[in-house]
């Protein structure tokens, strides 16, 4: 496979391994976080962790769009689909999410409520033009790389003039969150991380550039690398960041040159700008409310927005006590710290939602790497306050 | 003096299935003389009964069933109709038995194409005439449109197995060697390729087959040393791999690099997000053999058409937590596991 296979060249990874044990300097310890579940899938599926020094610790960041989205949206979400006039239709790895009272798009699916999984926004689009006499709600959720299909979809519903077409934005911004984590803000009640590094987000990158970033390395003093999926990618992007930790700089690198700019699109940023506008504030799972963290509809689009159209409202709703997702999307903690984990958690029954999704830490962590036991934590990485 | 009632004929090129098809009147006995004895034909059908008599030799039967719901029901290197026919052979067949005979069930939706359900009819008779497994018997029902999906249909067998011959699920002993037949996810792509959500181009066809020609070149050199065959079909070779890994209480540990995927395959599987271990397949097998049988049941399955990528990728060690782990070709390890809940393409 071109383009493939040239990053998953075994020998290759291998060399780059040496070359980070030769790199780190015994006497300390890095971690690095990646923030992206894409990220997180890579190292768990290819056992990279293996090919580490046991200095070298990886956290698991927030960057799984399933995983951060507050359970109240997809209570709206359910609400609003148990109407008899409503086709909602949206990705399927949000169909298992648990929400409240143990339901979850699925189970409304079987009471009855009109949930359609699609494989893109256009799906939702031919839906309501083949079924104009239904209310056809597209569910949108996902960072930077899924915004542009959404203002798309909704540039495509004006040209069809397809009045039955409308979205319940639920689409968040990287750099805000990775500002949260930089900012540890929720020391006091979640505990304290070190963060030497952070591998920055590829898809994401593609649409908003490195340069999104400069200023969080910068006001931080942490080295970002924006890193590719593929495992060669990520071994690399390691060693970039283990190299810049070594020399005492922070900034912002771009190891993913095949696909992303310091621009990133501009064409897709001028779309996005031109559908949405930023929300003062949103709330997400696991990081709570965050100042301009989100895009909502733009007041011109209005009747297009499903919040306005159809009066959504977002109940306040808790996630389980004993669920440790906040914990886990922060770095905090790893999967296995959690009491629920491979007990009452798990990825056939999920009570979290970083157990839901394959990029989710906890999913990634028991469906590849379990076999590992609590894993080679670095407790010395971890504080509590 | 009696006078038959005269018929009119069934209008295979335009008709359609209606609900007077399933009503048990002419119209079902015409539906079934006309396409599912014409396409099946043999002795048993012929003879026209509730059901259908054969002699039994001594030794022990196996019995299996399975039901069909495939969409679409036509698919590159097949349809619905073959499937049906060699699934449940296979399922005969991983006990180590002779297929001898089917049966077969339809449940068909109203509106259904006759030229459609003729299609499929002639597959399932030419898929059991070339594998030497007749259908004897069947039944068929009709249901009011939107309650079916096109053609369901549900085919049970029976076989016998040669005496001295016993695989169990639960047979397979650290050590043992863990060999498959061919290349994996050729049937789950070629499907997908063909969903009207996805619908991509490929020139991946279905690996749908009868294996029980295989299986009897297998058992005879291997016999008994042979722990126990599953077909990885739903779910693919990481669900049966944990299956039997759970079932006989061991660990599997296998070797990435040497399973054999198309490179079609792994393509396809990337574009849509999918793990080509938990894709389906219907015309491989996964067999555990007792290591010192290991090269000489691999030389047998080579030297079949259905086994000639054969290949042994890894072996069952000890293990209390029945883990089936995988050494990457990167030099690290990870877990095989079963694929939990619908496999969907990721968000980003």
């Amino acid at each position: 496979m071109k383009y493939i296979d040239e990053y998953r060249d075994a020998k290759l990874a291998k060399d780059i391994a040496r070359q980070i044990a030769a790199a780190v300097d015994p006497a300390r310890s890095y971690h690095f976080m990646e923030f992206c579940g894409g990220h997180t899938y890579a190292i768990a599926r290819y056992g990279l962790e293996d090919l580490l020094p046991a200095n070298v610790q990886m956290i698991h960041g927030p960057g799984c769009p399933v995983c951060v989205l507050p359970i109240g949206r997809i209570d709206a979400a359910i609400a609003l689909a148990m109407r008899p006039e409503i086709t909602l239709c949206t990705y399927g790895d949000l169909m298992r999410v648990p929400c409240s009272n143990g339901s979850s798009l699925l189970k409304a699916r079987s009471a009855g409520a009109d949930i359609r999984m699609v494989y893109s926004t256009l799906d939702s689009l031919s839906i309501a033009e083949a079924e104009p006499n239904r209310q056809v709600v597209f569910f949108a959720i996902g960072f930077e790389t899924t915004t542009p299909p959404t203002a798309l979809a909704l540039r495509f519903a004006i040209a069809k003039d397809l009045p039955n077409f409308s979205i319940f934005s639920n689409h968040v911004l990287t750099p805000a969150a990775i500002q949260s984590i930089l900012e540890n803000s929720d020391a006091r009640t979640l505990g304290n991380i070190k963060i030497d590094g952070l591998l920055g987000p590829a898809h994401v990158s593609t649409v908003i550039g490195t340069q999104a970033f400069e200023v969080l390395a910068e006001e931080f003093d942490t080295p970002i690398v924006v890193a590719g999926f593929e495992p060669l990618d990520v071994i690399y992007s390691i060693l970039m960041l283990v190299r810049q930790v070594n020399d005492g700089i922070h900034k912002v690198e771009n190891q993913y040159i095949r696909a992303v700019t310091n621009l990133g699109s501009e064409k897709a940023k001028r779309e996005v700008a031109n559908v949405f506008e930023l929300r003062d504030s949103f709330e997400w799972r696991g990081l709570g409310a965050m100042p301009h963290s989100a895009l909502g509809l733009r007041p011109k689009y209005a009747k297009y927005d499903a919040e306005k159209r159809f009066d959504m409202v977002t109940p306040a709703a808790q996630d389980n006590p004993a669920c440790e997702c906040g914990a886990i999307l922060r770095g905090v903690k790893k999967p296995s710290d959690c009491k629920l984990f491979d007990k009452v958690c798990t990825p056939d029954s999920p009570m979290g939602s970083c157990m839901v999704s394959s990029e989710g830490a906890c999913a990634a962590h028991w469906i590849y790497g379990r076999f590992r036991g609590p894993g080679k934590a670095d407790e010395s990485s971890r504080t509590t306050a | 003096m009696t006078m038959k009632a005269k018929r009119s004929r069934l209008d295979l090129r335009n008709g359609r299935i209606d609900l007077s098809h399933g009503a048990g009147g002419c119209a079902t006995d015409q539906l079934v003389k006309g396409i599912f004895h014409k396409a099946f034909d043999n002795d048993w059908l012929r003879a026209a009964n509730d059901q259908s008599a054969f002699a039994v030799s001594a030794g022990r039967m196996v019995m299996t069933t399975d039901s069909y719901v495939v969409s679409p029901l036509f698919f590159p290197g097949g349809n619905i109709g073959s499937l049906a026919v060699h699934g449940t052979i296979n399922d005969i067949a991983m006990g180590g038995a002779c297929p001898l005979y089917l049966s077969a069930g339809f449940i068909i939706e109203e509106g259904f194409p006759l030229a459609e359900l003729n299609r499929i009819a002639d597959a399932m008779g030419a898929a059991s005439r070339e594998a030497g497994v007749p259908i004897i018997t069947g039944d068929t029902k009709v249901v009011e449109r939107g309650k079916a999906d096109g053609v369901f249909i549900s085919t049970s067998g029976i076989g016998i197995i040669q005496a001295g011959l016993d695989l169990r699920s639960d047979a397979a002993r650290p050590g043992d060697a863990v060999i498959i037949s061919g290349s994996i996810g050729d049937h789950g792509v070629a499907v997908m390729s063909k969903r009207e959500n996805l619908d991509f181009d490929t020139d991946i066809i279905s690996d749908c087959a009868a294996l029980h020609g295989l299986v009897a070149a297998m058992v005879e050199v291997a016999g008994s040393s042979i722990r126990l065959m599953r077909d990885p079909t739903r779910g693919g070779l990481a669900a049966v791999l944990n299956e039997i890994a759970n079932a006989s209480n061991v660990g599997l540990r296998i070797d990435e690099e040497a399973i054999p995927i198309k490179p079609e395959v792994a393509a396809a599987c990337e574009l849509l997000g999918l793990d080509p271990l938990n894709v389906a397949n219907e015309g491989k097998l996964v067999v555990l053999v007792a290591p010192e049988f290991a090269d000489a049941l691999l030389a047998v399955m080579r030297a079949h058409p259905l086994g000639a990528q054969a290949a042994l990728i890894g072996h069952a060690e000890a293990d209390d937590h029945c883990f089936v782990q995988m050494e990457t070709s990167f030099g690290g390890s990870r877990i095989v596991d079963w694929l939990w809940g619908e496999q969907l393409p990721r968000i980003c």
